[in-house]
């Protein structure tokens, strides 16, 4: 019995390390997963985000105790209406203003605000301040609102990617797509209809799962459905033109995982998903501005938390449509029908 | 290339007499038939100087051949011989490092495809989808229709239409995807090794339907590891080797040309003695013993003195296994 077992034990590893690309992803994927998550948030990730009302760049740690925390990221606010805008929609857990009247501003309804409220308060009575709380006007955002958008971006992300992506390098193995080929079905005809098959999925159940969220969570929507069913249709798009580049050639199922686990894993962490990342430097929110995720979250969380219009949200829109051009042609270049 | 066997049989069934004065640039052959008059027989199909380079391997050499409008046309070789490869390039599923295919005295292009059906010798289908929606979705690929209903009909699909691809048996497979090769009504139809893998039973069904196809019309190319298969469906062969082809033209033509003998077969173990003893060419396989002669009364009259009796001899005529054996010097499946 352990011949047998150990023979498909040997046959199974050779197949998997003769499978170069697969194997290569195996390595690569966990060490650029390591090296990019210490790079976006440093040897100590901040937790927390608190938001430093005042006029300068710079901040002054020794202007309060609380200031000196650990996982605390402080950030400076310079605009007090942006401060409650960033802090009802859990951008920052918490504003304080330290500059003439001491003060400070937080959301309710945010799990997190209310621990950095804590340790705030905690900071400022050693001290033996008197730090006052204030009222951020207009209705804060629940953070179900807040993560809404990106819960249901997640799910387009991985039905777009997974769904698309794995299924042609499936059928290109299997030589499904080679029978195609000789018919008169052209490329972009297949690639056409698949985008298209994918959509009409994407876009049912992403609706239902607002529809339901909506009703039974009541979940906030303060613009227009019309334009957050354009900002659904023009992301999933998006999302599955960016699978069909990433099968457009691969032929083995494990390397297309490790590809497309490539890409859909630094979407999680730096497209605004769970958490913003008003925490991570500038450059990690440059770098998120290439996922297409970034630009639907950001769209979406306009329309519905802001009630953002059409014009208001066209930069994202462009730039979901200029990937879209672009995963599109380079799909198409690239495209091949079977393995060999 | 003169396919005389297959045309004759062609004109016989058509009853056909006439003249036709089609432009030699097209490519067409000029044939005497049986009463002398000049028939032209359109090419379907031709390769010209085919080569197929991959890195390292040479798997298509400088190959050419041309195929009569219905006819069946055979490739044959042993595995890696460069076929299944030429045959991709004919239907313009695998680009030629270099030469070209014509179609109708023009090279292959979108009306080949719309007008030539393929069944590869082993192609996946989508699962949950059910016969008849597989059908439907071919047939949505073509302008040119075939009639579903027919086709379902003599590929013996109709108690079949609802069931998932993935519960097929070897031959409704095999059937089906014939089928879906036949949904354009195709003037060519390619069939890459098709019975591979099916018992005898469901193999001699579908020769049936091949043979039903070409009754049709339908130009035919096959490849087959089986000479049995090619003896009966193919007009005309063309046997590769390494890439090249090394011999073709109509079987029983090929035989006559290589085999003025007849065989007789005996099994090793009726033997006594030494074989060298024997006066013949002699060639033992699995335990049989091949002898070629021209003279059959002098070689029993040999081998009577060598064996231990003649109960279990045979006397056949060459096949094509026999030349395939003696051109390629391969097994068929190695």
């Amino acid at each position: 019995m352990l011949n047998r077992i150990y023979a498909i034990f040997r046959a199974r590893n050779l197949e998997f390390i003769r499978d170069r690309g697969s194997m290569s992803w195996n390595i690569i994927l966990p060490v650029a997963l390591m090296f990019g998550l210490s790079f976006i948030f440093g040897a100590d990730r901040a937790e927390y985000t608190v938001g430093v009302l005042q006029s300068g760049t710079e901040i002054d740690a020794s202007a309060h105790p609380f200031l000196e925390t650990r996982y605390i990221q402080f950030v400076v606010v310079n605009d007090e209406a942006d401060g409650f805008r960033r802090v009802a929609r859990h951008q920052l857990d918490l504003l304080m203003q330290i500059e003439g009247q001491q003060r400070y501003w937080v959301n309710p309804d945010s799990p997190k605000g209310y621990f950095a409220e804590l340790a705030l308060l905690q900071a400022d009575a050693d001290a033996g301040g008197d730090i006052t709380k204030e009222q951020i006007s207009g209705e804060p955002v629940r953070y179900v609102d807040w993560v809404l958008p990106g819960i249901l971006g997640m799910n387009m992300m991985f039905s777009c990617l997974f769904g698309v992506g794995y299924v042609v390098v499936r059928y290109r193995k299997n030589g499904f797509l080679k029978r195609l080929r000789a018919t008169p079905l052209r490329a972009i005809e297949f690639v056409i209809a698949q985008v298209a098959s994918r959509l009409v999925l994407v876009t049912l159940i992403t609706s239902f799962v607002f529809a339901g969220t909506k009703y039974f969570l009541d979940t906030r929507m303060d613009g227009s459905y019309i334009t957050l069913f354009i900002v659904l249709v023009v992301g999933a798009v998006s999302l599955i033109s960016m699978g069909l580049m990433i099968a457009a050639r691969v032929t083995s199922e494990e390397l297309a995982g490790g590809l497309l686990n490539m890409v859909t894993w630094p979407m999680m962490m730096l497209s605004g998903v769970w958490f913003s990342l008003e925490a991570a430097n500038d450059a990690v929110r440059n770098i998120a501005k290439v996922f297409p995720l970034t630009h639907i979250l950001d769209s979406a969380r306009a329309v519905m938390l802001d009630g953002a219009n059409l014009a208001a949200i066209a930069p994202q829109l462009i730039a979901l449509l200029a990937m879209t051009a672009v995963f599109l042609v380079i799909g198409a270049v690239i495209f091949r029908w079977h393995p060999n | 290339m003169v396919a005389t066997s297959g045309l004759e049989r062609h004109l016989s069934h058509l009853n056909l007499v006439s003249v036709y004065a089609l432009p030699a640039a097209q490519g067409n052959l000029t044939l005497l038939a049986a009463n002398r008059r000049i028939i032209p027989m359109p090419v379907a199909l031709e390769a010209r100087k085919l080569v197929k380079q991959y890195p390292g391997v040479l798997a298509v050499d400088e190959v050419s051949f041309q195929v009569e409008e219905g006819t069946c046309f055979g490739l044959l070789g042993p595995n890696g011989a460069g076929k299944t490869t030429t045959v991709e390039i004919m239907e313009g599923v695998t680009p030629a490092t270099s030469g070209e295919v014509y179609y109708y005295g023009s090279l292959a292009g979108q009306k080949f495809r719309q007008e030539s059906g393929i069944q590869f010798p082993s192609t996946a289908l989508q699962d949950h989808i059910t016969v008849k929606e597989t059908l439907n979705m071919f047939h949505s690929l073509y302008e040119r229709k075939g009639d579903l209903g027919k086709i379902i009909a003599e590929c013996s699909l109709g108690e079949l239409l609802d069931r998932d691809n993935r519960k097929l048996s070897g031959g409704q497979r095999q059937r089906l995807l014939l089928a879906v090769a036949l949904v354009n009504r195709p003037r060519v139809v390619f069939l890459d090794e098709p019975t591979t893998g099916l018992d005898p039973q469901a193999r001699r069904n579908f020769w049936d339907l091949v043979k039903r196809i070409r009754a049709d019309g339908t130009t035919i190319i096959l490849t087959t590891h089986y000479m049995e298969e090619a003896e009966i469906l193919c007009d005309y062969i063309a046997i590769m080797d390494s890439g090249k082809i090394i011999s073709q033209g109509n079987p029983e033509a090929l035989l006559h040309e290589h085999y003025q003998n007849v065989i007789i077969e005996l099994p090793i173990d009726d033997f006594s003695g030494d074989l060298s003893g024997l006066k013949h060419r002699v060639l033992e396989t699995q335990g049989v013993i091949e002898i070629e002669t021209n003279d059959v009364n002098a070689s029993l009259r040999d081998l009577a003195a060598h064996s231990t009796g003649l109960n279990r001899m045979k006397i056949r005529q060459p096949n094509l296994e026999d030349l395939f054996l003696d051109l390629t010097g391969h097994s068929l499946r190695t």
